[in-house]
């Protein structure tokens, strides 16, 4: 049995970044650590703010990423782009917590950051930071098909066949596990 | 728990190689605050008068300010002091750019270094990892190249780098740290680097700055971003483009020169040059500037864009900032593009771009009045821009002539002889000035040239108005919203404040409210010196977002030390006078108070020595301008009278004779 498509409301919240605007001051790194010390704002370290400005003023490069999924593995390729005749890494506009690199994780710990968009202020707080006007928020909405049913049907088929290879014991003690890292 | 420094400095005794991270003592910090402040503290206590500059127990000291790496917007300078090897007195040079944090970060205060490595070394601190690396590699390299090849070799493009270029390794007495986007660049601290052996500092930090009470502090720093967007959208209407906003004098982002080309002296600063700029000259320079300006670019954590990328035409890429833009070009009577060029080899050689136009300048000067010949520079080549290039190489280089001009002009006049004293005309305190030359002494101006131990106008003005608005409804207009003066006294001083007339200069403002405006411009600059604050969103531009009433507050709850304006202002009183403590030690005195000597056509011996008499008595210092025990004694400087004391300076009883005597004149 097909499950019924639901059309849902979304809000996409979205940092565009402007480059060519970017001055590489890195206010939005000071402002996100800050935020997001505990207690908040107590204290302040750029290392650990989830924006980070690739900044390589001779080559005119100024890329402010923030932080995104965490990945356990880095890429096995990396690609260079080339864009207006400046060469950039491909890591330079990459968003992942990831091995191969230090950004993007806690420097004591080394667990990773996650941007949340500074949950429950008006605006990021590195927008509202940068009187550059190269960090601009924007929220849209989008219409997306969600088809609930038909999701879990697929999570419990999947489930079941790992429970079959592994044994059930062993699956619930992983999802344990794995919800506690979060 | 310390609140915003870290409370450890870094001590590197370079002839040892030995290093150490040791404690600071925190009621130094409320006494001294901190940059600027417990620099001159160190220097006091540990470089006695006897020690030369280029001696291994000179000490040069690297600090962040108090408040750095902190969210305070624009909080990023470092502060560089030493004993100068061109003015003998203590130097210090404030540099923007993103040093000063990082050393925060990487849990540190100030590096303080003693000694002289015997060979070229660079430091490395990568927070707890401190290390002394050989440089024999990076000998005779840039400055910013050498701060390429460090973040190569370290492997981390977010290490920052203080560096000297040749000159500095070559004891130019007029060097610079250069560090990016910054310098250090007054007073020859980069003699002092290479002197000691140092080519570089190379930082790195990841670690957290507290703040003493986080919300308090966080809604002052908001408060400073709204009003900074504020006034960025309501520029000063009548003063000049570049000094109509904030930041430092907008000269990367402003085309318009004809101020400084027709008010400025060109060559050795003496031709002023009325309707150079011309139509024709205004397309071609901002043509010029608009295709090698790749992007205005800031400090740490600041909105402003005062500095910028420049990238001229088969040269590599350096950055610029301030007047540096004309100085070169107005030193060689020659076009922008020539000033442009010629500074991306100065920036590299590490020179300071005030005295180091002027010294050529000097030179070129000295050698069409016949006084320095062919036989003193053979090989000095025919054309006029050359001869600049010729110069800097061998100055850096120190060969031949570049051996005496390295000196600077005041050194190498005396060296020179035959009358070429009188060609080393711009100097205060034997170091070079803005080449500026007018007509009616002002008094204001008059004071902050004399007295400066900044030695530098631009590192002492500010705040007040440069110049008398032309008409009242505009003064009413200005003052109507100048919440930052620390006294309502200060708006009618300049309400009443005319361009012609009985209140127009040099009698207006009178004595009495000069030594007002001047103590109360200096004042904020010193704050900002020990706060690690640009003066560019301070004490330098018209109505800024930092101010002596929200800084007690800033420092209250970003440091966790209670004060107000008063004690605010007593402790900048205490570590201003701590500078010239350590300058009066080392024999300044009265003699050497003077403006540069053809700054105005127009003197007024008679009200000049009324101004010093008042200002000196103002400050609480006798009439040789030595702070008297009294005042001493009430900033808690016991320790520097009793010294003044032994040593001769301050004689038992003297200081109240001399009271008495002024409060006598006063009578009169």
């Amino acid at each position: 049995m097909k499950a019924e498509k639901e059309k849902k409301k979304k809000i996409i919240k979205t940092i565009r970044i402007d480059v060519d605007k970017c001055n590489g001051c890195r206010a939005c790194e000071v402002i996100c650590s800050a935020y997001h010390a505990d207690p908040k704002y107590s204290s302040n370290n750029p290392a650990r703010s989830r924006i980070r400005v690739i900044r390589e003023p001779l080559r005119d490069i100024y890329v402010p990423v923030y932080a995104g999924e965490y990945t356990v593995a880095e890429c096995a390729g990396r690609d260079k782009y080339i864009i207006d005749g400046k060469e950039y890494d491909e890591c330079s506009f990459c968003r992942a917590s990831c091995p191969s690199r230090v950004d993007f994780k806690e420097p004591d710990s080394g667990l990773p950051l996650k941007c949340d968009m500074c949950e429950g202020e008006d605006e990021p707080l590195c927008v509202k930071w940068c009187l550059a006007d190269a960090l601009i928020y924007e929220e849209r909405e989008e219409e997306i098909e969600e088809e609930v049913e038909e999701e879990v049907e697929d999570l419990e088929v999947g489930l079941e066949a790992l429970a079959g290879k592994y044994g059930m014991q062993k699956i619930l003690d992983t999802v344990a596990r794995m919800s506690k890292e979060g | 728990m310390r609140y915003a420094e870290t409370g450890f400095n870094l001590e590197i005794d370079l002839s040892r190689g030995n290093i150490e991270k040791v404690a600071t003592d925190p009621r130094e910090t409320e006494l001294y605050l901190g940059g600027l402040g417990t620099n001159a503290k160190i220097l006091w206590d540990r470089v006695p008068p006897e020690v030369d500059p280029f001696s291994p127990d000179n000490l040069l000291i690297f600090s962040a300010g108090l408040l750095c790496g902190t969210p305070a917007t624009g909080c990023n300078r470092t502060i560089v002091s030493t004993i100068s090897p061109q003015t003998r007195l203590m130097g210090f040079s404030m540099m923007g750019g993103f040093w000063a944090p990082e050393l925060k970060y990487a849990g540190y205060d100030k590096v303080v270094l003693r000694g002289k490595s015997p060979k070229l070394v660079y430091l490395w601190i990568n927070n707890d990892k401190v290390e002394l690396r050989d440089a024999s590699h990076l000998q005779g390299k840039g400055a910013i190249e050498t701060a390429e090849l460090i973040r190569q070799e370290l492997d981390d493009p977010r290490i920052q780098v203080a560096a000297i270029g040749l000159a500095g390794e070559n004891r130019v007495y007029f060097a610079s740290v250069e560090q990016g986007r910054s310098s250090a660049s007054r007073g020859g601290l980069g003699a002092v680097m290479g002197d000691k052996g140092l080519k570089a500092i190379a930082v790195r930090g990841t670690n957290d700055i507290n703040v003493a009470r986080p919300e308090e502090f966080i809604e002052l720093c908001n408060e400073v971003l709204d009003y900074i967007k504020w006034r960025e959208e309501h520029p000063i209407p009548g003063v000049m483009p570049i000094l109509a906003g904030l930041g430092s004098p907008q000269e990367m982002k402003i085309h318009d020169e004809k101020w400084h080309t027709e008010n400025f002296s060109w060559g050795n600063s003496r031709v002023r040059r009325k309707g150079f700029w011309t139509e024709e000259i205004a397309k071609q320079w901002t043509e010029t500037m608009e295709s090698a300006r790749r992007r205005l670019i800031s400090c740490f954590n600041c909105p402003m864009k005062c500095g910028a990328t420049i990238q001229m035409p088969g040269l590599p890429t350096y950055m610029m900032k301030c007047f540096t833009k004309l100085t070169y070009t107005m030193a060689a009577f020659s076009d922008l593009e020539f000033g442009l060029k010629i500074a991306q080899k100065a920036t590299e050689y590490g020179v300071d771009g005030f005295s180091t136009p002027q010294v050529m300048a000097f030179a070129i000067e000295l050698y069409e009045d016949g006084i320095l010949t062919d036989k003193d520079m053979p090989g000095f080549p025919e054309g006029n821009e050359e001869r600049f290039y010729w110069l800097l190489d061998k100055i850096v280089r120190r060969e031949g002539i570049g051996d005496i001009l390295a000196d600077g002009t005041y050194w190498a006049a005396k060296k020179i002889g035959k009358g070429a004293e009188k060609y080393a005309h711009n100097t205060i305190k034997k170091h070079e000035q803005l080449p500026l030359k007018l007509s009616m002494l002002n008094p204001i101006y008059f004071l902050m040239y004399c007295t400066g131990e900044k030695i530098n106008i631009t590192q002492i003005e500010g705040q007040f108005p440069q110049a008398p608005f032309p008409k009242r409804e505009q003064r009413e207009e200005f003052v109507k919203d100048w919440f930052q003066v620390p006294d309502e006294k200060f708006k009618q001083y300049f309400l009443d404040w005319e361009p012609r007339g009985e209140n127009s200069i040099p009698f207006y403002p009178t004595v009495e409210m000069t030594c007002d405006i001047v103590d109360w411009q200096e004042m904020m600059h010193y704050i900002d010196d020990a706060l690690g604050m640009c003066a560019g969103l301070s004490s330098f531009p018209l109505k800024p977002p930092y101010h002596i009433h929200n800084y007690p507050k800033f420092i209250s709850a970003g440091a966790g030390i209670e004060m107000d304006e008063e004690s605010l202002k007593q402790a900048a009183r205490r570590y201003r006078t701590l500078v010239r403590a350590i300058n009066i030690r080392r024999g300044m005195r009265r003699k050497d108070e003077k403006p540069p000597e053809d700054h105005w056509k127009k003197r007024f011996p008679e009200l000049e020595k009324k101004l010093l008499d008042t200002y000196y008595r103002y400050k609480g210092w006798n009439e040789e301008g030595i702070p008297t025990k009294e005042t001493l004694e009430n900033l808690g400087l016991d320790y520097v009278s009793r010294d003044f004391l032994k040593r001769g300076i301050l004689k038992e009883g003297e200081e109240s004779s001399t009271e008495q005597s002024a409060a006598g004149n006063e009578q009169q």
